[in-house]
């Protein structure tokens, strides 16, 4: 069984001001990405969108705890990655598991997602489902499509199978 | 600032972090229900399974993927999940069963087409010759509501067995895994 490093940073970023974060040029080489997410972003729900499609091509369903209640709800025909609520004041973390992404079958999107103040808060964990068989080449992290506060940082890593 | 761009990824910069390595790699035939990573070295404290993977089985409904370890079929296995379906949230759990069962989460032939259920399943401590065995999986499978068969799962296993895990068995509940299945094993090192 052959063994070697696979767990690699790729990129990282952190906004300066409120902004979006893109990696792209993604290469091909690994087997799957993740992006380790931690900001803020006024309470606005993080969210990833693959090779600048803004069309209603993906689709979620998720589960959460607020911690009286577990919920779970799905939307089709979204038109993001829907990650999970962010914070105001104290950062929120998202990571999302981008499965196969160079693959020839639609790409599927785990989340977890953590989000904690002083008197509320929530964990969660979501599936998302792009439906598109291209490779994933870029993708743009936002809060809903907008902004995300200063400060909020992403990085991506790829994992590459022996 | 809009859009902080990092351009120009080629995936060959950045520090590779070696606790985590690759094992092995195997891709379902069509032709088989069970995909087994066999002759595990004992070089790691935990094993990470990633992967996706789809059942040939012609049915619009899922099915359930079964882990079992150095090939145990008895009734030594346990799981409690917590499963969200769209629309509510549920807890079950199972005693003396013959494998370690992620549920209502396999999709098959007849469902959306082009698509994967995703695991990440987590054994942890598999070495250990004192210890049972304790496995956690977060799954998914997204379909846009096609057949209404869209899963969040996470699942808490166990093995009743302090043996080391040498190897280990993903079956298909029903149908056999198709040639889009892959997975892939790593270990985790410890200090």
């Amino acid at each position: 069984m052959p063994a070697g490093a696979t767990y690699e940073p790729i990129a990282t970023s952190t906004l300066g001001s409120a902004g979006t974060i893109t990696f792209s040029s993604i290469s091909g080489s690994y087997t799957d990405l993740r992006i380790v997410l931690v900001g803020t972003a006024s309470g606005n729900t993080f969210a990833l969108r693959f090779n600048g499609d803004s069309g209603t091509n993906y689709s979620y369903t998720q589960m959460n705890g607020n911690g009286s209640a577990v919920a779970s709800s799905r939307v089709s025909n979204n038109s993001l990655i829907y990650g999970w609520t962010s914070g105001t004041t104290n950062p929120a973390m998202c990571s999302f598991d981008i499965f196969s992404y160079a693959g020839s079958t639609n790409k599927t999107v785990l989340v977890v997602g953590s989000r904690d103040n002083v008197a509320t808060g929530s964990v969660a964990r979501v599936v998302n489902l792009w439906r598109n068989t291209a490779a994933i080449t870029s993708i743009v992290v936002s809060a809903n499509g907008g902004n995300m506060d200063s400060g909020t940082t992403a990085t991506l890593y790829g994992i590459k199978a022996a | 600032m809009i859009g902080a761009l990092v351009a120009g990824i080629t995936g060959s910069g950045g520090a590779s972090l070696s606790s985590y390595e690759s094992i092995a790699t195997a891709t379902g035939t069509g032709s088989s229900d069970t995909i087994t990573f066999s002759a595990i070295p004992s070089t790691f404290k935990h094993l990470q399974i990633r992967g996706i993977a789809r059942s040939a089985g012609v049915s619009t409904s899922l099915t359930n993927l079964l882990l079992r370890f150095n090939s145990d079929t008895g009734t030594n296995y346990v799981f409690h999940y917590l499963l969200g379906n769209g629309s509510a949230a549920s807890a079950t759990g199972f005693t003396t069963q013959t494998s370690i069962q992620m549920r209502e989460g396999l999709i098959r032939a007849s469902m959306l087409a082009n698509t994967n259920t995703v695991y990440v399943i987590d054994i942890l401590d598999y070495g250990s010759t004192t210890k049972n065995k304790t496995t956690r999986t977060l799954a998914g499978i997204e379909e846009n509501d096609t057949n209404t068969a869209s899963r969040i799962n996470i699942t808490s296993g166990l093995w009743m067995n302090t043996s080391a895990v040498t190897s280990i068995s993903l079956v298909s509940a029903s149908g056999n895994l198709d040639s889009t299945t892959t997975f892939a094993l790593y270990g985790i090192k410890e200090a």
